[in-house]
């Protein structure tokens, strides 16, 4: 497939570069309905999958949106939407059933406040847990967390390969500042991004293929319209995809959708870090915060303060381990976000009770500021 | 004498449909038409949430199921990427008039070139007999004891009304399968609605009026009377549209 990147330097917004992204990526579908503030994902790709014989359409609402972006994976395609919080919850129920079919897409959340229509223009990051708990059933996901324009650009390619790899819709939650901020986003030439697709099986088959999982637990995928007379269904189902409604088949279906995540989660986890080897303080955060957070370990360092920062690129599958091993160093932990406290319970779950923790909240619409986050390190 | 077979587009398994169900009839139907076009390699079905949720269990082409009334919406996504494939959702009346009632009039109104083969038997049947949009004026369900009051629900809702002036669609029609007669005369229909779908014209919808005579607490025969003589007063049957 062509990918048609436009190879060079820009001073794009978050969204922007975002769609950029996802043409890179390969993305040639797109499906959304317009709410703010995530928009601008939209218009972009209204004006430039056309050109590259991709589709991009307006539907009725989001829940016809997320259904389209299903049988256009199923058709063969990497498609996308993009929307905000009210939006994100009616892509819910068809996020489900691309958990319970392992449809490769990708589902773009620019944050904004909430619940309903809470802060339509302010950003905020409160929903970190519905992109993991958000479709009922057990499940995991794949969530990622860019902090600049530039890493909208290259999360998102990510985004899509991960999706491809792993069969699971990959949520990338930005938050609605970065979405609008503008920054230098630098697009590489064709060579230089790597692009993940499905494996396939590799016979046709009269019936519906015996698709076993490879070493990473991922079956690989027959799309329609190949001859492989195939069947996606979100009922617990069998390796050929029958319907299989047995206590048995729930527990060997559910449990590797469960596992290709989880016992992979050291290939898909992705953490940066500041300072941090010799730190007994230590920040934990993600998304526009994290850029607070390290100015604030910089200022506490020059004070001489052993201060370190963990940036979360990717929020789930969740660090457990980083989490578990940094809290039997740092005798402190702050999480700040623009949430009521969200993330900050998962580091709860997996530090070491002795490790004192300390979150940092704003219920939306405000960045936790260096000087907040400096001042909670030094007291 | 014609000696009838099952084309190889079915599978040969027990069928999970009551005796005297439509659904059986429609599959059957369905099937034959894939064989006689010649589409085996080129169709993709939406199957819907409902008694047929499980109808890729008989069909042997590629097929997907939706989620509760979205098969328009994900036909849409599977019909833009693969325009040369011919696509067909099939869907009940809860699923369609219900749930789906905004995606069913959205693709329509797009003029997506995909079949929909929309079987109404006035009921909800998956769930255990409970009304739907088309329930007649008066008829007892699970939901409507005492009949359906037309003052507090509103009378029964027809889909070809609505979408017979939209301009995007270029064929609707309506048949049963009270006869063989009726059936040729349904299986017609919807041999044309794939023809349309073929030659790239415009979407079309078939409606099919079907018993369900489990829930309308009817023997098989009185449920196929009860069409005959009721049914079809409330949605008549012929081609609607044809542009
Ligand atoms: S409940 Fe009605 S529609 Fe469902 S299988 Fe039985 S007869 Fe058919």
């Amino acid at each position: 497939m062509d990918r048609k990147n436009l190879t060079g330097l820009y001073f794009w917004q978050g969204n922007t570069a975002c769609a950029e992204g996802a043409i890179a990526a390969g993305c040639r579908f797109f499906a959304g309905y317009p709410i703010t503030p995530s928009l601008e994902i939209m218009v972009h790709m209204n004006s430039r999958l056309p050109e590259l014989n991709g589709i991009c359409i307006q539907m009725e609402d989001e829940i016809a949106s997320m259904a389209a972006v299903l049988g256009s994976s199923w058709a063969g395609r990497k498609a996308m939407t993009a929307t905000s919080g009210p939006g994100f919850s009616l892509m819910l129920e068809n996020i489900g059933l691309a958990i319970m079919t392992e449809t490769p897409c990708v589902v773009v959340n620019v944050q904004r406040g909430g619940p309903s229509t809470g802060l339509p223009t302010f950003y905020s990051q409160s929903d970190i847990m519905q992109a993991r708990w958000g479709a009922h059933g057990d499940y995991e996901i794949i969530a990622l967390c860019p902090n600049s324009p530039q890493e909208c650009f290259d999360l998102t390619i990510k985004a899509f390969n991960l999706s491809e790899q792993y069969r699971v819709p990959v949520i990338i939650l930005i938050d609605g500042f970065i979405a609008h901020m503008m920054e230098k986003v630098t697009v590489p030439d064709d060579n230089s991004i790597q692009i993940v697709s499905r494996n396939q099986p590799k016979q046709l088959a009269d019936i519906p293929v015996d698709s076993k999982p490879d070493n990473l637990l991922v079956p690989p995928m027959a799309n329609f319209g190949q001859g492989y007379r195939t069947h996606t269904t979100g009922l617990t189902h069998d390796e050929h995809g029958y319907p299989d409604i047995s206590t048995e088949a729930q527990n060997k279906l559910i449990s590797r959708l469960i596992d290709k995540i989880k016992l992979n989660s050291d290939k898909i986890v992705i953490t940066e870090q500041t300072c941090l080897d010799d730190a007994d303080i230590a920040v934990i955060s993600y998304g526009i915060n994290s850029r607070t957070a390290v100015e604030a370990v910089k200022r506490a360092r020059k004070n001489n303060v052993k201060a370190g920062h963990l940036r979360l690129v990717s929020l789930w599958p969740f660090p457990e381990k980083k989490i578990r091993e940094l809290s039997n160093q740092a005798k402190k932990i702050i999480v700040p976000e623009t949430n009521m406290g969200q993330i900050v319970r998962e580091v709860q779950r997996f530090a070491d009770s002795n490790t004192q923790i300390a979150p940092l909240n704003n219920a939306g619409g405000e960045i936790i500021t260096a000087d907040k986050i400096l001042k909670t390190i030094m007291s | 004498m014609t000696t009838y077979t099952l084309p190889d587009e079915i599978r040969k398994i027990r069928s999970h449909y009551c005796p005297g169900c439509g659904h059986g009839i429609l599959h059957r139907l369905v099937a034959e038409l894939v064989n006689e076009l010649d589409i085996t390699e080129k169709v993709i079905a939406i199957a819907p949430v409902g008694c047929a949720v499980i109808a890729y269990d008989y069909w042997k082409f590629d097929v997907s199921e939706a989620a509760h009334g979205r098969a328009p919406a994900v036909a849409t996504g599977i019909k833009r990427s693969l325009p040369d494939k011919v696509v067909f959702t099939y869907q009940g009346d809860g699923d369609l008039l219900a749930i789906g009632l905004s995606e069913i009039v959205h693709a329509a109104n797009r003029g997506e070139k995909i079949s929909v083969f929309f079987v109404n038997n006035n009921v909800y049947g998956m769930t255990g007999g409970q009304m739907a949009p088309t329930t007649l004026s008066g008829q007892k369900t699970l939901t409507t004891p005492y009949g359906r009051n037309e003052t507090e629900i509103g009378p029964p809702i027809d889909i070809l009304k609505i979408l017979q002036d939209f301009k995007n669609v270029v064929y609707l029609a309506r048949g049963t399968v009270t006869s063989p007669k009726e059936i040729n005369k349904t299986k017609e229909y919807m041999r044309k609605s794939l023809q349309i779908q073929m030659d790239n014209k415009g979407f079309s919808l078939i409606e099919i009026l079907s018993p369900c005579p489990t829930y309308w607490g009817m023997t098989a025969i009185n449920a196929l009377k009860h069409i005959n003589e009721t049914v079809v007063k409330n949605y008549p049957l012929g081609i609607i549209k044809d542009e």
